[in-house]
């Protein structure tokens, strides 16, 4: 035991010496997670909007004006010419064209049926469908309008009531899903990729060698190595949910003991990865690299910004390797809805299993022989 | 300088790991990403609360479950279940019909139907509220007849650019770019900032090599080894998900050249300002992973953020390619179109090699 806290001191004296690491490790993850979170919306709060009146009617104009009324679109500019009109779209001057054809008021007027035309720039395909979605709503809008104004019939109302619930968040707001998640990922990095450059960085200098030629066992060598970050991570998580409270107003439905309890095996699991990296790398070069390519992995499989179930059979089968995935479930489950331990058992265990099998590999693959 | 630089494509080709990962990297990363991340939503798990059971209920339900959309994992008896499904976590929306569902719909055309969404993901509440709403109206048009409007306007809608609106065309633009940025920036960053750990700094610094020859030298054969890696990305795209090339590949090459090297001059300034790799990684991680997924407009369109946030996206150059990458393969557009980022681009370069410049120490401390 008085082993391991000697190697504890070592390596906190070496934490907390390094002037360039320390802010990397404390100050920059929260910044991150204070700028980050505003970023990570699907919301669309404003369309560009592009108008082609080639009809120039009142009707067309009343039409133009719901859309310049609308808080979801501004309208950057009018055309007689769609080619104008393509031309801005090519340039990200705008988003959406709508264009009304001629005659658009005479075929309401005397066919009853008239036409629109929306195009929509598709790069982003879900943007592209809710843009459309927008336009849609509004153009049903005016459609009934002109219903009621010319003709003085108004709608049936549907035979189906449908009313719509949203638990857990019912102002769907964004900080409420992307913070704990965000959180989580910055937790991570700094652990994984802390311990992935511990271990390396010491047999690249060659100290590993001083260490190997003394007493000290593997398995205290690697708890020695484990333990400070631990804490670290811990103690940033402690900060990150802080902020969240203060600056997001995260609601935390569920026990903060329990998000603690899972996150202490949960970092286990993340160090782990971490060390095993360590041990089967060379240089800090392969470690660092090897590292990013989990985590990118990790990251953009995890649920965080895309939708899990979506994705194929094989992808979710991966994703039970996926640590990040776990616990930005497990995260979000106790803190909006208030799980207990019952509903995130089956996360905590394949947690707990997965902590255990990469600490053995880890101090399996860590050779005391040079 | 020849010498410095074989010495350095040997350094890299010898390290037969970093090789694998080197090339490896980019060709799983897409693969992966291309055929698992998506936006849409299908096979999401729902459970039905139906107090009616009847004919109308269960044949609306069947239609539900039936589409690509739902998946029914559990059917529920009374509403006290809801919260419990919901925090087990699996199921993300509950369907409640009313009582006498088909009575009140074919006698008082005044059916009810709750749908209640587990919207601690928001996004996917809101679209599986959106496509059941969808199917609900599907359903009653078909069995009360369509009520045809007194006035109609139809709207067309064109999808330009993606007509099938494919996820793909959205990712592997954001996927080309971070992988280059993190093979070019972090690995000059790493490679010399390891020479001045190791102390061979010194030995390079006393030869009769210039300091900007070390550096150039350092870069090219990364140089290299990217150019190869973005063309490999763009093969991949272009054959395995049909990404389209409407513009010219050259330009779109030249521009990715032109990136690398933005994204090398970066590497050798921020090795610049750290001593050791660790520090140089760190870096390298925090500046330039999570910004440049998040702030680049790689998976979240950058309209929708803040001002200041818009603002700070501006002095990312992984935005600026990724504008030049999706203007070039889907857009199809030429030079005239895509001056402005080019132009930030080749400013970004100038200013990292600039402050690297007068960062780069020959001396010893």
């Amino acid at each position: 035991m008085r082993t391991i806290l000697f190697i504890l001191q070592k390596e906190f004296i070496q934490i907390f010496r390094n002037k360039t690491m320390l802010p990397i490790i404390f100050i920059v993850p929260l910044v991150q997670l204070m700028v980050l979170s505003y970023t990570a919306t699907f919301e669309i709060k404003n369309v560009n909007l592009f108008i082609v009146d080639q009809d120039s009617s009142p009707s067309s104009r009343d039409l133009a004006s719901k859309f310049k009324g609308s808080p979801f679109f501004t309208v950057v500019d009018f055309s007689v010419s769609y080619t104008v009109a393509e031309e801005a779209l090519i340039n990200n001057k705008t988003d959406q064209i709508l264009q009304i054809p001629p005659g658009f008021e005479k075929e309401i007027i005397s066919d009853k049926k008239s036409s629109l035309h929306v195009t929509t720039n598709a790069i982003n395909g879900s943007a592209a469908s809710l843009m459309n979605a927008y336009a849609l709503s509004i153009i049903k809008d005016y459609n009934s309008n002109i219903i009621v104004e010319q003709l003085g019939l108004r709608q049936p109302p549907d035979p189906i009531r449908i009313s719509s619930a949203f638990w857990y968040n019912p102002e769907l707001n964004y900080f409420t899903y992307m913070v704990p998640g965000i959180l989580v990922l910055l937790v991570t990095v700094i652990s994984v990729f802390l311990s992935a450059l511990n271990i390396v960085r010491e047999k690249e200098i060659g100290t590993i060698e001083q260490i190997n030629v003394t007493p000290i066992r593997k398995y205290q060598f690697i708890l020695g190595k484990l333990i400070p970050f631990w804490i670290i991570a811990l103690s940033e998580l402690a900060f990150g949910l802080i902020l969240a409270k203060l600056m997001f107003d995260i609601p935390m439905v569920g026990s903060l003991g329990l998000i603690f309890f899972v996150a202490s095996v949960y970092l286990l699991v993340a160090l782990g990865l971490g060390l095993l990296i360590s041990t089967l790398t060379n240089t800090q070069q392969q470690s660092m690299f090897l590292t990013y390519f989990f985590m990118i992995i990790f990251i953009l499989m995890s649920g965080l910004f895309t939708p899990v179930q979506s994705m194929p059979e094989w992808a979710q089968w991966m994703n039970k390797f996926n640590l990040i995935a776990y616990f930005i479930d497990v995260m979000r489950m106790i803190l909006l809805k208030g799980s207990a331990f019952s509903d995130i058992s089956r996360q905590f265990f394949s947690l707990l299993a997965l902590a255990i099998l990469l600490n053995a590999l880890a101090v399996w693959r860590y050779r005391k022989v040079a | 300088m020849k010498g410095f630089i074989i010495k350095e494509f040997y350094h890299i080709f010898r390290d037969v790991r970093t090789m694998v990962i080197l090339f490896g990297m980019p060709v799983v990363q897409v693969l992966i990403f291309g055929f698992a991340i998506s936006t849409e939503i299908k096979d999401a798990k729902i459970a039905i609360l139906d107090y009616s059971r009847d004919n109308m209920s269960l044949e609306l339900s069947n239609k539900i479950i039936s589409s690509d959309y739902f998946i029914l994992s559990e059917i529920l008896e009374d509403e006290n279940q809801i919260e419990t499904v919901f925090k087990a976590g699996k199921i993300k929306e509950v369907i409640i019909f009313g009582d006498n569902f088909a009575r009140n719909l074919q006698k008082e055309q005044n059916a009810s139907i709750q749908i209640i969404a587990d919207a601690s993901d928001p996004n996917t509440a809101n679209l599986l509220v959106n496509y059941t709403t969808g199917i609900i109206r599907n359903y009653m048009t078909e069995k009360m007849g369509k009520q045809s409007m007194p006035i109609e306007i139809n709207t067309e809608y064109k999808m330009l650019f993606n007509p099938e609106i494919k996820s793909v065309f959205m990712f592997v633009p954001g996927i080309i770019t971070i992988l280059l940025m993190l093979v070019s920036a972090m690995m000059t960053s790493i490679s010399i900032a390891r020479e001045k750990e190791l102390g061979t700094m010194e030995v390079l610094l006393v030869s009769p090599l210039k300091p900007i020859q070390i550096v150039v030298g350092k870069v090219i054969p990364y140089v290299v080894l990217s150019f190869v890696n973005a063309i490999t990305i763009l093969l991949l795209a272009f054959f395995v998900f049909g990404m389209p090339v409407q513009g010219s590949v050259i330009l779109l090459l030249a521009e990715s050249l032109l990136f690398i090297i933005m994204a090398l001059a970066l590497g050798v300034f921020i090795s610049t300002v750290s001593n050791s790799q660790q520090t140089a990684m760190m870096i390298s991680m925090f500046a330039l992973m999570l910004p440049t997924i998040l702030l680049s407009g790689f998976i979240f369109p950058i309209e929708n953020m803040p001002e200041v946030l818009q603002w700070l996206c501006n002095l990312m150059p992984t935005k600026w390619f990724i504008i030049i990458v999706k203007d070039i393969m889907l857009k199809g557009v030429g030079l005239a179109h895509i001056w402005q980022e080019t132009f930030i681009i080749t400013g970004m370069t100038a200013l990292f090699i600039g402050l690297s410049v007068r960062k780069f120490k020959i001396r010893l401390e």
